[in-house]
């Protein structure tokens, strides 16, 4: 069947060409397309320092390079990672290409702000790339004072301000999601016939246009505290070093549910699809984004306990944490049901949500060890933490992305990749990540300090093992750049719905015409109905 | 614990240690249990339901109410059970029996010093005796750090500008790790220690071969003369400054009609800004020490200060007990004048 395809004619990637015509659309695609490359370069320029950190960690003593430029290697690998390629990498290049298809529109709500989102990133990135490579910034990514107000020699403010400038582009992606999602849904499309990819991008909205604006102000009184001398969080000007802490985990930990709930949602499309299965409580599953991303702002002192909070202020915060874990079980628990009758494949993306389901479980449920207090006392700022971290936004958020990136790849090229070598990727990256991260929980509970640039030298063989499962995870990531441009000119074309997918971005033709759809769709069905897919495979048959 | 000879469980030389790690095992056990079923299952489905053949599609099952509620409640009552397990070791680890002994802690960077009431001044290394709850006031010269005992199972961030703290009993004797666990610069990683626990007759010897500069309580006497403070803050209650005599642990009405308890944090900030709170019916005639006394020589003079009242029963609470939540600024005032 497959030789029969033929790439549409007109497209949106033949629709203007030369520089221009990308740099100037306001085609959500094209500019999602642009997301995809500069994420990309970032999350290679991230992943370079963490290979640095590896490097440096493979033998107890301090011997790679030395101590200050290590600081300023795990500052630049959180600072890239977290704000230049976690924050926007699902939204702004997955949502921003499929939530128009997906809701039955021809674009989002405000496709000029769309591009100026991007150009802000690129401002943002260009300035605190810049101010890494002018000599770097060593406070690490949560920049605490009064380290970063006052101890620290390196590029601070610089790099805070290109944090600043960046914050603004997932703010207005935020809203014009928000905004699309209300107002652009096709007739017929309800609130619950949404694709909950789309529930789970309008929770990240929400925590994105709310929670930026804490991080933005927090920087600019960083800055007036460098800068102009103001005695904010210095205590002997009658300031608070903590009131720092407050306001920073005001925004950073809901910034973690911007990071997670994407990826949330991908995974809902991926088990649903491939096992041609609705999904199981689409109601509470859609609802449980909602109710993490409102949870996800009233917990952020669990990152304080042994910072001087208050015993009382503590134990308040340690129940409100655990609230955060039950919406999280229900979706693990509902996907796991809608597995049971499926008719299950395992084509890649499938892999990725597999590992996915281990992954993000694992940091979940060791994200309870640190909420309970007694315990916290003893983890809080060792490799336990820092594994716990990786396991949601790399084994959660990343793991979604690529599993989603595989999904959608074929929509958004018009051709699929090799099925092999992205199944060995696949596999490579669930095993390299665990064997990078699981030994980190072990190496925690030892008691090994987070951000140490030497340690104790029993604690050797446990980093080695981490050091090692980094090599393999490092080769499950380069692998995707090769095989996924080479699908560009060599790759079977795909036909608008290679998947039997049920969502209405795979009703259109792949590449997608510029408007999306020939005419504006109108949906009389619930989401997730397999029932018509097959039917629709047999009758071309 | 060791496997090959790799240690991957930590020494537990703490009361607190095994109560740490019970609480560890069960909250790891609870979620080996739930991580293995959801995996047991999937891998389950993903054989038992595969697709056998093109067009074939999974059954229409839309969900289920009592399962949604049975997989909401069951983990709810469960996190409960965490919450307080959890929340009870906390108190416990948060609350120095009173009969505590007391050690002082000044994180700089990058070292700890350690400063015993007898006098035995430390850096980077620290001797207790077992069998004994010690309590540590901790303060920083600088930026944030965290004093860490990870065969203790307890840590407390130093935090300039106040004072915060952590107690333990330590009962197998034998050399540990300090650590900083809270980044503050270059060689933060530079910044470890041994914490040696010995029998408490090896103590008493130890103890006992410590320099000869007095105790801490002493050398604050000194400081007091040397500081001039002893010119104005007579004990007859006629100088300048009100009377230091037994007033720790006692409330103190204050110039602008509010009151104060007298603790370290009111001791410490009455010294470093002594304009903040005034005494009432005393001129605010004292100098402001910040940036002029040292956090060790700080705590000398406040072991003196507290020194001047043998009958305070508590040892007043710094900052990490329930009345420091707020960001209030650094500490509550002195009788200066």
């Amino acid at each position: 069947m497959l030789d029969q395809l033929k790439m549409p004619a007109r497209n949106y990637l033949n629709n203007g060409h030369g520089l221009a015509s990308w740099l100037l659309t306001k085609d959500h695609k094209r500019i999602a397309i642009m997301y995809l490359i500069s994420i990309s370069v970032m999350f290679f320029l991230g992943g370079l320092f963490a290979v640095g950190i590896r490097l440096e960690l493979a033998t107890p003593a301090g011997d790679f390079v030395q101590a200050g430029t290590y600081n300023k290697f795990f500052t630049a690998h959180g600072v890239i990672m977290v704000f230049f390629f976690l924050i926007p990498s699902i939204p702004a290049v997955l949502g921003n290409f499929l939530i128009p298809p997906m809701i039955g529109a021809k674009d989002l709500a405000f496709p000029r702000i769309n591009l100026i989102s991007l150009y802000i990133y690129w401002i943002g990135g260009v300035f605190t790339l810049y101010a890494m490579l002018s000599g770097g910034v060593d406070t690490g990514w949560t920049f605490y004072t009064p380290y970063s107000a006052t101890g620290s020699n390196s590029n601070v403010v610089p790099v805070a301000l290109g944090i600043f400038i960046a914050g603004f582009s997932s703010i207005l992606t935020g809203l014009n999601f928000i905004v699309t999602i209300h107002r652009m849904r096709a007739p017929g499309m309800t609130w619950f016939r949404l694709p909950l990819f789309v529930w789970a991008h309008y929770a990240t909205s929400l925590v994105q246009v709310l929670g930026t604006p804490v991080i933005a102000i927090t920087i600019v009184m960083l800055a007036v505290e460098r800068g102009l001398g103001f005695g904010i969080f210095d205590p002997s000007r009658g300031g608070d070093p903590v009131l720092f802490q407050h306001l920073f985990w005001f925004y950073s930990h809901p910034a973690v549910y911007i990071m997670i709930l994407p990826a949330l949602g991908v995974q809902s499309e991926l088990i649903s699809t491939f096992s041609r299965k609705t999904i199981f409580g689409y109601s509470f599953v859609a609802f449980s984004s909602v109710a993490i991303a409102v949870f996800g702002f009233i917990v952020w002192a669990h990152h304080m306990f042994v910072s001087g909070i208050s015993t009382y202020a503590a134990m308040v915060f340690s129940f409100l944490s655990f609230s955060v874990a039950i919406p999280s079980a229900l979706k693990v628990f509902n996907w796991a049901a809608t597995l049971y009758k499926g008719a299950i494949s395992f084509e890649t993306p499938m892999l990725y949500a597999y590992g996915f389901m281990g992954l993000f479980t694992i940091g979940g449920l060791t994200g309870l060890f640190l909420a309970t207090l007694g315990m916290d006392i003893h983890l809080h700022d060792t490799y336990f933490v820092v594994a716990h971290f990786h396991y949601i936004m790399v084994g959660g958020a990343i793991m979604g992305y690529l599993g989603g990136l595989h999904f959608w790849w074929p929509k958004i090229t018009g051709r699929m990749y090799s099925e092999f070598f992205s199944r060995i990727a696949a596999i490579l990256v669930f095993v390299g990540f665990n064997l990078t991260f699981f030994p980190q929980f072990v190496v925690g509970y030892l008691g090994m300090p987070r951000r140490y640039h030497s340690y104790p030298d029993e604690m050797q063989v446990l980093n080695v093992l981490s050091s090692a499962g980094a090599s393999v995870l490092g080769l499950g990531y380069l692998l995707p750049a090769i095989y996924l441009v080479w699908s560009l000119k060599k790759g079977e074309v795909a036909g608008p719905n290679p998947w039997g997918a049920s969502g209405l971005e795979w009703q259109t033709q792949s590449p997608p015409l510029t408007e999306n759809f020939v005419e504006v769709p109108i949906v009389d069905r619930e989401p997730y109905e397999y029932e018509h897919v097959a039917a629709k495979e047999k009758h071309l048959v | 614990m060791k496997i090959f000879g790799i240690p991957i469980f930590p020494e537990q030389a703490s009361t607190f240690a095994a109560d740490v790690d019970a609480l560890y095992f069960f909250v790891l056990a609870t979620c080996a249990f739930f991580a293995i079923g959801v995996a047991v299952a999937v891998i389950y489905f993903g054989i038992r339901y595969h697709k056998k053949h093109d067009g074939e599609i999974g059954a229409r099952i839309e969900g289920s109410l009592p399962l949604e509620l049975l997989w909401s409640v069951i983990p709810t009552i469960i996190a409960m059970v965490m919450f307080g397990w959890g929340a009870s070791v906390f108190y416990h680890l948060r609350r120095p029996p009173a009969e505590a002994m007391h050690i002082y802690a000044v994180g700089k960077q990058w070292m700890w010093k350690f400063q015993h009431l007898e006098g035995q001044r430390e850096i980077n290394e620290l001797h207790i005796p077992a069998g004994r709850p010690i309590k540590i006031t901790i303060s920083s010269e600088d930026v944030l750090h965290s004093l860490f005992f990870p065969a203790f199972r307890t840590k407390m961030d130093a935090i300039p500008g106040r004072y915060t703290e952590l107690w333990f009993e330590a009962q197998t004797p034998g050399e540990y790790h300090i650590f900083c666990t809270e980044y503050c610069g270059t060689n933060h990683s530079g910044m470890i220690g041994t914490v040696k626990v010995l029998e408490p007759a090896q103590y008493q010897a130890w103890l006992q071969g410590g320099s000869m500069e007095g105790t801490l309580a002493q050398r604050g006497a000194k400081l007091f003369n040397d500081l001039a403070c002893s010119t104005c803050h007579l004990d007859t209650g006629q100088g300048r400054g009100p009377s230091l005599k037994d007033i720790l642990g006692k409330t103190v009405d204050l110039q602008d009609g509010s009151s104060a308890i007298v603790d370290e944090g009111y001791l410490r900030e009455s010294i470093l800004n002594s304009q903040a709170k005034i005494v009432k019916g005393f001129q605010p005639l004292m100098p402001t020490f910040q940036g002029l006394i040292s956090e060790e020589n700080l705590v000398a003079l406040i072991e003196h200060l507290k020194s001047l009242s043998p009958n305070a029963t508590t040892a007043a609470a710094p900052a990490t007990g329930a009345a420091a939540a707020t960001p209030q600024p650094a500490a509550a005032a002195v009788e200066k004048k």
